[in-house]
């Protein structure tokens, strides 16, 4: 059986910038979604706070949660169905630190109990004091900053067969990260900081696939938060997991696809560079697709039957996924295009 | 069969037979005796977003340590100074680790600067000005002796805390030191989490004090405390109406006797009241010093103070040998019980903080398992049904693989005693999905030989060569991902990066080895004509 027919020729690089601009919009489009929504929606894993998860009897509307918390003055907390549809589960959200967090556990289960009787489950409590939510904080960002470091690394030596250019750019990037910190910058930017100087090493010390699969990734981790700022979905550290894994998975397809270019420019050297990349494209076309769609399926059982825990993960891997295939294809390569584009102006000028 | 292939097949009957040998202890509830000499014991644990139950971080705060060291040096100088004959004012405790004193005569201050450096080698002694003729000083604890209490601290109250959770009785209970200064706890399958924590974070410190029958409470009450005394309150909670009162006592500051020397307590039951009680026995120590407090101070009143609030100040009738005291108060079976607990277990050094909690309850984890158990297996039963219609036999073979590799994946769990979460089941869902990568990376390259002419074997041979770089390309990046991961992690997260690292390193050796053993034996072996992919 086959989905893609071998032979295959759908010109990729000609549509690019239709793709250009549909990426460039749903970037544009997170950007000012994390603005409406005053910032990425962060978990009490990072801000601080208490979550609970309570389980009714019978359903109840948020605004009755809300009357039983007033007693406690906790009527400001953030409240939302959680899991399936039918069952009376909720998640409450209180993200304040300045007041007392051991004991709120049991303050909320009493107020719900002698507001809806005996019928009220506590499933989960979690409780992140101010100190260990700044640690967990760090945790991540280095944790996201390694990740981009060490796969920078990777890239470059593996691509571009320039180890000592890829260490030369490891060394630039932690420089400038550590000055940067010194000057207490905060975290976030940090990281921002980080990927444009990445990006910026690629450009000058002339990395250009380790420049398109960089780029990718950005693009696709941009994206996905921009589906969970859109969805209003909390970034917890299995959240994290998941954007890292989302960057893992998604150089996979794009050495995939860069692996076959070189192969191909090899082989045809006479040919055309944008001839030989759709070609590769199209070659990889079918693997791609495929694993794609299978990964897909695994990860759509998960949305739908893991349970409420996992959801917001899977959610996450699913963008991913999609959005992470779609930019080996139409987003990567033809990076390395602009930079060909570039330089063969430069030669005709001469 | 060839030389070769036979090696290969042995391989990996060996590894399956491994797989089962590390899972059994997982899976059957007994084992028979001759196992643990041999074979491994390992279980595959359990996460507690899975079993449900508590995860504790707590902080010790560790300065308190020190300052209560201050408080006792203080009390030791106060001896040596009245040994001495050396007149003093003013001593008392500066900032968290400084004592300042200013002696009363210039002619003291040599031979007190010889006494104190003999005496407290922990300590910096500087003088600092002050009034003509009377030499003050700013004694300062040195850095090294400081940070010695500080991590004492904390190995003590690790200590504690694993002594009474083991008394409370939980299966299981995991408690390590984290950083500095934290400790972390984990008890799976908790019943009462809340019971747990108060049991965890008392200090338990008890003291024995004489009420200070010689001045008024109300004049103390307005502010004038006599020197060597202070104001601790009994707070008594009447059930019945529901009201909490507060009843000052006037005490001598200097603890007498204190809980150091229990040696045991354990709950009685008052005959006449039903009420439980707890009574402390001593050790021998403790036994004459209170022997001798109580001779020395019959018909005054001795306050038995638990945690800076006074439980009891019962008149002493007589002199007490044999070193038994008695709590009392309104307790409940369960509070008399866990006050034993933690009178038996000693008191914290310095008190500490809850920083980060995250209870889940039984239901919660069940369902969770149930939940992950169902994804893998339709999402798992999806792909298996796939990839047999897309690439007919060889697609069956990529199954095989497939299963082996959560065979190997759970294996590799109970092989390193790791711990399964709900993030870790996500992890073998996604390594399902991404370990038939590989497989389709091959097909889809031995596809391609075999349209270019070549026979079965050739194109078998090509693909999986041209093919095998690129795999293991790929998957380093995901495996770089997932060892940040690990590295950066904290329970569940390190969780998934556990199983998601072994799932790559399984799924490759199913994906490349395993099914290149099964092609090479129907092509080879069996020499089939027509390739089925």
């Amino acid at each position: 059986m086959q989905f893609i027919k071998p032979g295959i020729n759908i010109d990729f690089i000609g549509k690019r910038y239709i793709a250009f601009f549909i990426s460039g919009a749903l970037i544009v489009a997170t950007f000012f979604l994390l603005i409406w929504r005053g910032g990425p929606n962060y978990g009490v894993d990072f801000t601080g706070g208490v979550l609970i998860q309570v389980k009714f009897d019978k359903k109840h509307s948020l605004e009755e949660i809300r009357k039983a918390l007033a007693p406690i003055q906790l009527e400001d907390s953030i409240i939302q169905e959680f899991g399936e549809k039918g069952k009376a589960e909720y998640l409450i959200r209180v993200r304040k630190t300045n007041i007392e967090l051991t004991g709120l556990g049991e303050k909320v289960e009493a107020a719900m109990k002698s507001a809806f009787g005996e019928g009220v489950e506590i499933r989960r409590v979690e409780m992140v004091g101010p100190k260990v939510g700044k640690d967990l904080r760090q945790k991540a960002l280095f944790a996201i900053f390694y990740a981009i470091l060490f796969i920078a690394i990777y890239i470059s030596g593996r691509f571009e067969l320039k180890w000592l250019m890829s260490i030369i750019m490891a060394i630039s990037l932690s420089v400038v990260v550590y000055i940067a910190s010194s000057f207490g910058v905060k975290v976030t930017w940090l990281i921002v900081i980080a990927l444009v100087v990445t990006l910026g090493l690629c450009w000058v010390l002339k990395l250009r696939y380790a420049l398109g699969a960089i780029f990718a990734l950005v693009h696709d981790v941009a994206i996905t938060v921009g589906a969970f700022a859109l969805t209003n979905r909390e970034i917890s550290l299995a959240i994290i997991a998941a954007f890292l894994t989302i960057v893992g998975y998604s150089l996979n397809d794009t050495i995939i696809v860069f692996d076959r270019i070189r192969e191909n420019l090899k082989r045809y050297r006479k040919r055309p560079f944008v001839e030989v990349m759709n070609q590769s494209i199209n070659e990889t076309l079918s693997r791609t697709v495929l694993t794609s769609s299978t990964t897909l399926f695994v990860v759509l059982a998960l949305f739908v039957l893991g349970g409420g825990v996992i959801h917001d993960f899977a959610f996450a891997m699913l963008v991913g996924i999609v959005v992470g295939t779609y930019s080996s294809i139409y987003i990567a390569s033809p990076i390395l295009l602009i930079w060909e584009r570039s330089g063969n102006q430069k030669a005709s000028r001469r | 069969m060839s030389n070769k292939l036979t090696w290969r097949v042995v391989v990996i009957a060996f590894s399956i037979l491994a797989a089962f040998v590390y899972l059994i202890p997982s899976v059957s509830k007994t084992l028979p005796s001759w196992w643990a000499k041999i074979l491994p014991t390992e279980k595959v644990h359990l996460g507690l977003d899975l079993q449900g139950g508590m995860h504790l971080v707590l902080g010790v705060e560790a300065i308190k340590a020190v300052e209560s060291n201050i408080e006792r040096v203080i009390e030791e100088l106060k001896n040596d100074l009245r040994k001495n004959r050396f007149r003093y004012r003013d001593l008392k405790r500066v900032g968290t680790d400084g004592i300042s004193l200013t002696l009363l005569r210039d002619k003291d201050k040599k031979l007190f600067m010889e006494m104190f450096e003999a005496n407290y080698p922990d300590f910096e002694i500087k003088e600092v000005p002050g009034e003509v003729g009377k030499p003050s000083f700013r004694l300062v604890l040195r850095p090294r002796a400081k940070e010695h209490i500080m991590r004492m601290a904390v190995e003590q109250a690790l200590e504690t805390i694993r002594n009474r959770v083991d008394q409370f009785g939980v299966s299981e209970p995991d408690i390590r030191p984290q950083g500095k200064n934290r400790i972390l706890i984990q008890l799976p399958g908790i019943k009462d989490p809340e019971r747990a924590k108060r049991l965890i974070g008392k200090t338990a410190l008890l003291e024995f004090k004489l009420v200070d029958e010689d001045h008024s409470v109300e004049e103390a009450l307005k502010g004038n405390i006599p020197p060597g005394d202070e104001i601790l309150y009994k707070v008594s909670y009447d059930p019945k109406t529901g009201r909490v009162r507060k009843i000052p006592y006037l005490l001598k500051k200097r603890a007498l006797l204190t809980g150091q020397y229990i040696t045991d307590a354990r709950v009685q039951i008052d005959r006449q009241y039903n009420e439980p009680y707890v009574t402390l026995s001593f050790d021998r120590r403790g036994a004459k010093l209170f022997e001798k407090i109580t001779g020395e101070n019959i018909k005054r009143r001795l306050a038995i103070v638990l945690d800076n609030k006074v439980n009891s100040a019962p008149v002493i009738q007589d002199k007490i040998s044999g070193g038994r005291a008695q709590i009392t108060g309104r307790f409940t079976m369960e509070e008399a019980r866990d006050l034993a607990i933690v009178l038996r277990a000693g008191a914290l050094p310095a008190p500490v903080k809850i920083l980060e909690e995250r209870t889940v309850g039984p239901s919660l984890g069940k369902d969770s398992i149930h939940k992950g158990l169902l994804s893998m297996v339709v999402g798992g039963l999806v792909v298996v049904v796939f990839m047999a219609v897309y690439y007919s036999l060889s697609g069956l073979i990529a199954d095989v693989a497939l299963l082996l590799n959560i065979l190997f994946i759970m294996a590799g769990l109970a092989f390193f005693g790791a711990t399964l979460t709900l993030p870790g089941i996500a992890g073998i869902i996604l390594t399902i999905g991404m370990s038939v990568d590989a497989n389709v990376l091959i097909f889809e390259r031995i596809r391609e030989e075999a349209r270019l002419g070549k026979t079965p074997r050739a194109a078998i041979d090509s693909g999986y060569s041209k093919a095998l770089v690129t795999i293991l390309d790929a998957n380093m990046t995901t495996l770089i991902a997932a060892l940040v991961l690990f590295q950066f992690g904290t329970g569940p997260v390190r969780g998934f990066a556990v199983t998601l690292s072994i799932g790559i390193i399984s799924s490759l050796f199913t994906a490349i080895f395993v099914t290149r053993v099964i092609f090479d034996y129907l092509y080879l072996e069996r020499r089939m004509k027509k390739l089925s992919i």
